[in-house]
């Protein structure tokens, strides 16, 4: 790694925790010239029309992310509902054919509030640590949690609304995201009871789907609403504490979308589809710091970005796994 | 956080950015307010969490071997794993309004009483968390009572070579809440189903299959004297029928119960009277 990149790696933490991202005051000399060369060419407007006259949208990664979601919570009910035993309990808590499994925000609420950590937990937690590591940490946030789901196509209908200026995206501060997980966490160590566990949305709608609706689901309902009418995705992008703890996870995994700076037409489709826009900044015209630039720890991995790119300038990658194959 | 015009005023002129348009300004102002009122609305919704805190003074049944309702609050993931693995369901999560923590399991024992058809407190052995534990960690201490002289015998393994359950405190203790309503104080016998032809509640016959509970409503009874609570409790010893002297003086029978009951709630789901003459205090502890 570069010692840009580097420099990078930890303004794209700053980024996760609520920091807006800045303008690069360095770029590598290879960057530079790829930049140069597409300010001053006028064949480019004629080559992107082009591109995006072919480009062949498909919802190749949004497909098997919405399979993966609906197949692992299906899994938690048909444990239940169907005797199979596979994976029992709820995404606070399970257990995958008798291994424990530990939601890592749960978890660590647990321990917080309790003070007493058995070795269950620590196994569950430690288990599902490994596998968020390996499997790219917010991951869990748009191929396994079921709100994600329902916040989605909460987003569609936004948008729909936007579109129609029928509403406005009220943005917000995202520090606040960060602010609240110090807060649950606090809350949890001073009161001893994991309060974040009673409104997270997650939970709440694992268990419905698990163990049947309950009243619980009218909050779920009023962050939807909230969402639909005033500020898009507002739990996933300035609340939830769950992303923040898989992001931090997620700051050494090898899963992450990779950006190639040559392709690239600057047209910001990507961003305009992404949860968590301002880890592609490395997007815009002029702010790429090098030829490829690997995207910061709070990107979910939806692959959105990758189906929307006309140009295929954003693609999934496994840092090491082209070295060893 | 939103004013940076002002901000920037103070830095050294050296690194001041131009200052912010009226409009520019604004916006940051509404959004600093926006983000505000979010933090207010997730803090509000998340102090109705406390509510359960709040009430934990209030006696609820938990499942067999739960830690005291504090520690219980504070351990529990809210998994439902305990729910998974009861072979009568009678463990449930707690909703909103239930004032007992969202996804806190519970046991309503008039519905669906825990009858230890599992032979070995599984609740306790899927828990991931230690909220219901089979051996309560030394800092968290026993309150006076609570703490069950022996290991309770199951009665429907008392043959085995482990005739014990794995239970070292109570959960509650069964009580004669409303002795004027009870048959055999009133010396009255039972016949048919108790509760009901509707009733949904699950319990193990041995004399019909000892890993297979039934309906209640499928085993019907035709005793000369109810001793319903007696004749079902799994516990051994913890409940018999005794001769006791009324106020007045005179002899009759009565259900009267022992330091070995744990609190299961069979007895108050069997007891065929509406409202059950025999109720479980849950949380409840022995007092000599």
């Amino acid at each position: 790694m570069s010692a840009l990149l580097k420099r990078r790696f930890v303004d794209q933490i700053k980024v996760m925790f609520g920091w807006e991202p800045t303008k690069p005051t360095e770029i590598s000399p290879a960057a530079q010239k790829i930049h140069f060369y597409k300010k001053g060419n006028r064949d480019l407007i004629a080559e992107k029309l082009h591109a995006r006259a072919h480009a062949i949208h498909d919802n190749k990664w949004r497909t098997r992310r919405w399979a993966t979601l609906i197949l692992a919570n299906l899994l938690f009910t048909f444990s239940f509902f169907l005797d199979i035993q596979v994976l029992e309990g709820a995404l606070t808590a399970s257990r995958f054919v008798g291994f424990h499994l530990i939601d890592l925000n749960s978890g660590l609420q647990v321990m917080l509030a309790h003070k007493h950590i058995i070795n269950n937990l620590i196994i569950g937690t430690g288990t599902v640590l490994v596998l968020w590591v390996l499997l790219g940490g917010r991951t869990f946030c748009s191929w396994i949690c079921p709100y994600h789901l329902l916040a989605e196509w909460a987003e569609k209908i936004h948008l729909f609304l936007v579109k129609k200026k029928l509403v406005t995206d009220q943005t917000m501060d995202r520090r606040l995201r960060t602010v609240f997980w110090v807060i649950f966490a606090l809350l949890a160590v001073a009161t001893g009871y994991t309060v974040f566990e009673a409104i997270s949305p997650t939970g709440i709608l694992s268990r419905a789907l698990i163990y049947g609706p309950g009243l619980a689901l009218l909050w779920v309902l009023a962050l939807l609403f909230f969402e639909v009418f005033f500020s898009r995705r507002a739990w996933c992008r300035y609340a939830c504490p769950i992303g923040l703890t898989y992001g931090v996870v997620g700051i050494i995994s090898p899963v992450r979308i990779k950006y190639k700076l040559d392709g690239c037409f600057h047209e910001g489709d990507c961003r305009k589809v992404c949860l968590v826009p301002h880890v592609l900044d490395t997007v815009i015209k002029g702010r790429a710091i090098e030829t490829e630039v690997p995207i910061g720890p709070d990107c979910t991995r939806c692959g959105l970005c990758v189906d929307t790119c006309p140009t295929g300038s954003l693609s999934f990658e496994v840092k090491g796994l082209s070295k060893l194959m | 956080m939103s004013d940076n015009g002002s901000d920037n005023a103070s830095k050294p002129a050296a690194n001041r950015t131009p200052p912010l348009s009226k409009a520019k300004r604004q916006s940051n102002r509404r959004r600093f307010l926006r983000t505000a009122l979010l933090t207010g609305g997730v803090l509000g919704a998340a102090l109705s969490g406390f509510l359960p805190l709040i009430y934990s003074q209030k006696k609820r049944l938990r499942p067999p071997g739960a830690l005291d309702e504090r520690d219980l609050l504070s351990s529990c993931i809210k998994c439902g794993q305990c729910v998974q693995v009861c072979p009568v369901s009678a463990i449930k999560l707690a909703d909103l309004i239930d004032g007992m923590g969202v996804g806190v399991p519970y046991i309503d024992a008039r519905q669906q009483a825990c009858d230890f058809s599992c032979d070995a407190v599984q609740c306790i052995l899927a828990c991931p968390t230690g909220s219901l534990t089979y051996h309560k960690p030394e800092f968290l201490g026993v309150r006076p009572g609570a703490a069950l002289a022996a290991k309770p015998i199951l009665l429907a393994k008392e043959k085995d070579a482990e005739p014990t359950l794995n239970l070292n405190e109570r959960i509650g203790l069964a009580r004669l809440t409303r002795p004027e309503a009870c048959l055999a104080i009133q010396g009255k016998g039972f016949k048919g189903q108790t509760r009901g032809p509707d009733f949904k509640g699950m319990m193990r016959y041995m004399d019909v299959d000892r890993w297979k509970p039934i309906r209640i409503a499928d085993h019907p009874y035709d005793v000369p004297e109810c001793d319903l609570c007696v004749r079902e409790c799994p516990i051994k010893g913890a409940i018999s029928i005794e001769t006791v002297f009324a106020p007045d003086g005179s002899k009759r029978k009565s259900p009267v119960v022992h330091e070995p009951c744990v609190g299961c709630g069979v007895c108050e789901m069997v007891c065929p009277v509406e409202p059950a003459a025999i109720t479980i205090e849950a949380r409840e502890v022995w007092k000599t």
